[in-house]
């Protein structure tokens, strides 16, 4: 469903885009994503079994992520980077909240959600919903997720995305990290998202 | 039954638009309301009204149905999706020239009169002159391809929804605008922009940048496009695969469109002086017959 001043956006949008591809002036070190991607909205549970939605997390920086806790190792190694990223940057346990959505709900139980993210800090939410809920989700942001062929035991891999959605204090889509991106990137643009300046505290 | 669901599950639309859903109708109920009214001699033959169908049914489906979905999500099927949209769709409709047949659909309450009178404004006709001019139309047909196959500008248009709209609307625009332009079947006498021989010219100098850009992305052995892995891909498939065949595609069915429309420009070129040869013929052999009848 597309609103029609969404379109006149989207022209305004790819007008600014060509500006930008051409004007190369861009302080952000990974992806800039604001007035591309909608503000956060969802409603899910957390790892307490608590019905929750973006509200909760208004006034902190939200990082979103998709993954499964059977991850082979992208997902653990994606977590492992946010946690120094984090801790790189400063954020108190105020400023900051990361967001992991399981793909994979049929597996990743409340319980099995709250060992594996509490395992990389305080500021780490395990999410998870059911299909129709996850499947708004993902539609909302673009991203896809598909499971792959179980085997004898029956387990089985799950192909997400491996972006990271950092969304300001408003709620607001600003940033993108992905795989690519350095950690001391991704901490200065966090930085700069939660204090507005990019030097590093203290 | 399960299969059948599936089928129709398909084919409803990922991302609803009703802006296209409606100029899909409006252009097929022109259409078909237009067969039905325009005098027996008149009626295109079977062959330009598969053209018409299947260029519009091409550019609904690969829009407005789950294609559409694994089009965001996977490089090659995105790049058949402008296959269709600047290609093969508003090729096959253009090649139908469907307007006369349209314009007699069109219902009597409304009339051609606002068409006619908005198609000769000067702002219109200025507009649409210099969209069509020689230089400015294949420049913006290969800058489009280019400007949207840009890394940078590609990740952007693949996660926002309005950017994605914009990126698909300006394909389908401009495809149509570049083969209506190249496939008029019309002489330059006859009214056409261009004459046959610079449409050639034309149709065949487009196509050598987008034989380079394809293969550029054919042979490239880095991930250009990472926001296919970043946002995840439809199914399992190596990234560079993935980006091989889109260039492929880019590259080779692209280009064979371009030669396929040198090839019928070439055909209506030969036919048109045959029939100008024809006619002069005939002129020339009514003039020497009046000239004898007066000699007498």
């Amino acid at each position: 469903m597309m609103p029609r001043r969404s379109r006149w956006a989207g022209a305004a949008l790819a007008a600014s885009v060509l500006l930008s591809a051409c004007g190369g002036g861009d302080s952000v070190r990974t992806h800039d994503i604001t007035r591309l991607v909608p503000a956060l909205a969802f409603s899910l549970e957390d790892d307490r079994g608590a019905k929750v939605s973006a509200q909760d997390y208004s006034g902190k920086v939200t990082l979103l992520l998709f993954g499964y806790t059977h991850c082979p190792d992208v997902c653990q190694t994606t977590l492992a980077e946010l946690a120094q990223t984090l801790r790189a940057s400063g954020a108190g346990s105020e400023d900051a909240r990361v967001l992991f959505v399981t793909v994979d709900p049929a597996r990743d139980s409340t319980a099995v959600m709250r060992a594996y993210a509490q395992a990389f800090g305080p500021r780490f939410v395990g999410l998870r919903g059911d299909a129709a809920a996850l499947d708004a989700l993902t539609r909302r942001y673009r991203v896809s997720y598909s499971l792959g062929k179980p085997d004898a035991q029956g387990q089985y891999e799950v192909n997400h995305s491996s972006a990271v959605f950092v969304f300001d204090r408003d709620g607001r889509a600003r940033l993108l990290f992905t795989p690519k991106d350095a950690p001391d990137a991704m901490a200065q643009d966090l930085r700069r998202l939660m204090f507005g300046t990019a030097a590093a505290a203290g | 039954m399960t299969t059948l669901l599936q089928a129709l599950a398909f084919l409803a639309p990922w991302e609803f638009s009703p802006l296209l859903f409606v100029s899909c109708v409006v252009a097929l109920a022109l259409y078909l309301r237009g067969l039905g009214r325009v005098p027996a001699a008149q009626r295109p033959r079977m062959g330009r009204r598969i053209a018409f169908f299947s260029g519009l049914a091409l550019v609904y489906f690969v829009m407005q149905t789950y294609y559409d979905f694994l089009s965001q999500h996977m490089f090659y099927l995105h790049r058949l999706q402008h296959l269709v949209l600047h290609h093969l769709g508003p090729f096959l409709i253009a090649l139908s020239a469907p307007l006369a047949v349209m314009a007699a659909g069109v219902p009597a309450r409304i009339g051609t009169r606002p068409f006619e009178r908005f198609w000769r404004a000067p702002a219109t006709r200025l507009g649409y002159r210099l969209l069509q001019n020689t230089v400015v139309a294949p420049v913006l047909f290969v800058g489009l391809i280019w400007f949207w196959l840009n890394s940078r500008i590609h990740f952007d248009a693949m996660l926002s929804e309005p950017l994605y709209w914009v990126m698909n609307w300006s394909m389908l625009i401009d495809g149509l605008l570049f083969w209506i332009l190249m496939l008029d079947p019309r002489t330059r006498a006859e009214g056409a922009l261009l004459g046959f021989g610079l449409r050639i010219l034309i149709v065949l100098a487009a196509m050598v940048p987008q034989m380079l850009i394809g293969a550029h992305i054919a042979l490239s052995e880095r991930d250009l496009y990472d926001v296919y892995a970043v946002c995840g891909r439809a199914w399992d498939i190596d990234p560079l695969r993935d980006q091989h065949i889109g260039g492929l595609i880019t590259w080779i069915p692209a280009a064979m469109m371009h030669v396929i429309a040198a090839l019928i420009l070439i055909g209506r070129w030969a036919r048109s002086d045959r029939n100008l040869a024809g006619r002069e013929r005939e002129a020339s052999m009514s003039r020497a017959a009046s000239v004898q009848g007066g000699g007498t």
